[in-house]
């Protein structure tokens, strides 16, 4: 099982060292061939104009969208949410993959002196209160009945699930909590091993 | 609910990496930069070679112009202010600015001091030539480092010096015994504590881009083979011949640093880069990078 971090623009080495400290074997995903040999993606926090814009240049948006219909479990933080929504609000022209049905509102609580941290209970992952860190962060303002909410925030979406794709508006890759990196590589695991029945 | 926590700081640099913040004086610059990939836009009054003919005094921008940058950027706007200018710091978080450069592109403010960046919410920049800079500027509460080089010359030697000082710097330091890190710290002027992270991790505790001098891909993506992690444009794009497509190839090379057939590619093709000076021929108080303490 190997999965990819898209490598780039932004904070790919700190999920790099996170999934590496839960055991995974990571690579990091620069070039459209590079995607054929991954079980799953993370694509990190950064700025969604710089990925999204590289993403379609350099051929990858394609890939990593027929991937995904296959099912291939992918994981967007902060940057990596707005480029898989649907639908970016304010910006219909902005590159994006539009894997998940949520509607993605950019720099939804202000500029960097608003930016902040927080601690959350996510019932998906236990008891213990998750430390947050929204820099520069988007909400999800809106999404489709079957878009699973994982967390709010002041009544907005900022963790949620849909199938296969999985979103948070913060970045779990800055605080040394692994368990987001595990649920996801738990998705990556399910997804693998229907595949595995499929054969 | 905490803001201004130096995680929240540190963390928007880390969201910077692997990316071009590019020098913009006008907001159609700074659309062009965004559209060309830029992760950030510097709002200046000028950009730092015309700061360089002009001579004189250079100072904090005028926020109306750093306001109608912010008001069409939907990256992140960073803006100069003067070394030890407290004030206008405070102005420009007041403004809103993203981040601000503690710079020495613009004469400092005050001969002795820096700004106490703790005191802010808003994350801070500075410059550094070598390891005890950069770690006393860490210590007055940056939250990113950046190379000096030499502002506005298009001359990238400078740049690939205090890279390489830093690097061989951290490198020296993880090969010493515990007992010889104090003193390592006293030569070195830098506080104890960072002395011992840098020993202990092998890394600076912040983000370290690099700039002053970048003026070409090849510039771009020798910076980051060199180990910093993302690239500062001054002047190097609009004083070019054609700035959105050279803008573009600095982007395109920061990403595939380490793939020489994909920076030849966008190396193709982007008409003149900007006038460079060499550094020899400037007197020795036309070096921006002497500035700071």
């Amino acid at each position: 099982m190997k999965i990819g971090v898209l490598a780039l623009q932004g904070a790919f080495r700190e999920h790099r060292q996170m999934l590496e400290q839960c055991g995974a074997d990571v690579i990091e995903v620069r070039k459209p061939e590079d995607v054929e040999q991954i079980d799953g993606l993370i694509i990190p926090g950064g700025e969604s104009t710089t990925i999204g814009k590289l993403l379609v240049e350099w051929g990858l948006a394609e890939r990593v969208k027929a991937r995904a219909q296959q099912g291939m479990p992918i994981f967007g933080t902060c940057a990596g949410l707005i480029v898989v929504a649907k639908e970016i609000i304010g910006y219909a022209a902005q590159p994006r993959l539009g894997l998940i049905d949520i509607g993605a509102q950019r720099n939804a609580y202000g500029r960097q002196v608003d930016s902040f941290e927080h601690e959350f209970t996510i019932p998906e992952l236990g008891d213990m209160p998750f430390k947050a860190v929204f820099i520069r962060a988007p909400y999800i303002d809106s999404y489709e009945p079957s878009v699973q909410v994982l967390a709010e925030h002041e009544g907005k979406a900022i963790f949620a699930r849909q199938k296969n794709i999985l979103v948070a508006s913060f970045h779990p890759e800055l605080t040394g909590d692994d368990r987001i990196h595990r649920y996801f590589l738990k998705m990556v695991q399910d997804s693998a091993k229907k595949d595995g029945c499929k054969r | 609910m905490e803001q201004g926590t130096f995680r929240v700081k540190a963390g928007l640099a880390e969201m910077l990496k692997g990316g071009v913040i590019m020098d913009v004086t006008t907001p159609e610059q700074a659309k062009i930069a965004e559209e060309a990939g830029a992760c950030a836009v510097m709002a200046l009054e000028r950009v730092p070679s015309d700061i360089r003919a002009a001579g004189g005094v250079a100072r904090m921008a005028d926020p109306t112009i750093i306001k109608r940058i912010m008001d069409v950027a939907t990256i992140p706007v960073m803006a100069k202010a003067r070394i030890g200018h407290f004030v206008e710091a405070q102005i420009l978080e007041a403004l809103g600015a993203d981040y601000i450069d503690e710079s020495e592109v613009l004469t400092p403010a005050d001969d002795a001091y820096h700004i106490d960046k703790h005191a802010f919410k808003v994350p801070f920049v500075c410059g550094a030539k070598n390891l005890g800079e950069a770690l006393r500027r860490i210590g007055e509460g940056a939250a990113m480092i950046r190379t000096k080089g030499e502002p506005g010359t298009g001359n990238v030697v400078e740049a690939v010096r205090h890279m390489r000082t830093v690097m061989s710097e951290i490198r020296r330091l993880q090969n010493l015994p515990k007992e010889e890190l104090m003193t390592a710290a006293k030569d070195m002027a830098a506080p104890y504590d960072l002395v011992c992270e840098v020993a202990r991790t092998g890394k600076l505790p912040v983000v370290n881009f690099a700039a002053g001098g970048i003026a070409t891909p090849a510039d771009a993506a020798l910076m980051m083979q060199l180990g910093c992690d993302g690239i500062f444009v001054g002047s190097g794009i609009f004083k070019s011949k054609d700035p959105a497509a050279r803008a573009k190839a600095i982007v395109a090379a920061t990403t595939y640093y380490n793939d020489p057939k994909v920076l030849a590619e966008i190396s193709k093709d982007l008409g003149e880069a900007m006038p460079g000076i060499e550094i020899s021929t400037l007197q020795a108080n036309a070096r921006m990078q002497e500035r700071g303490w």
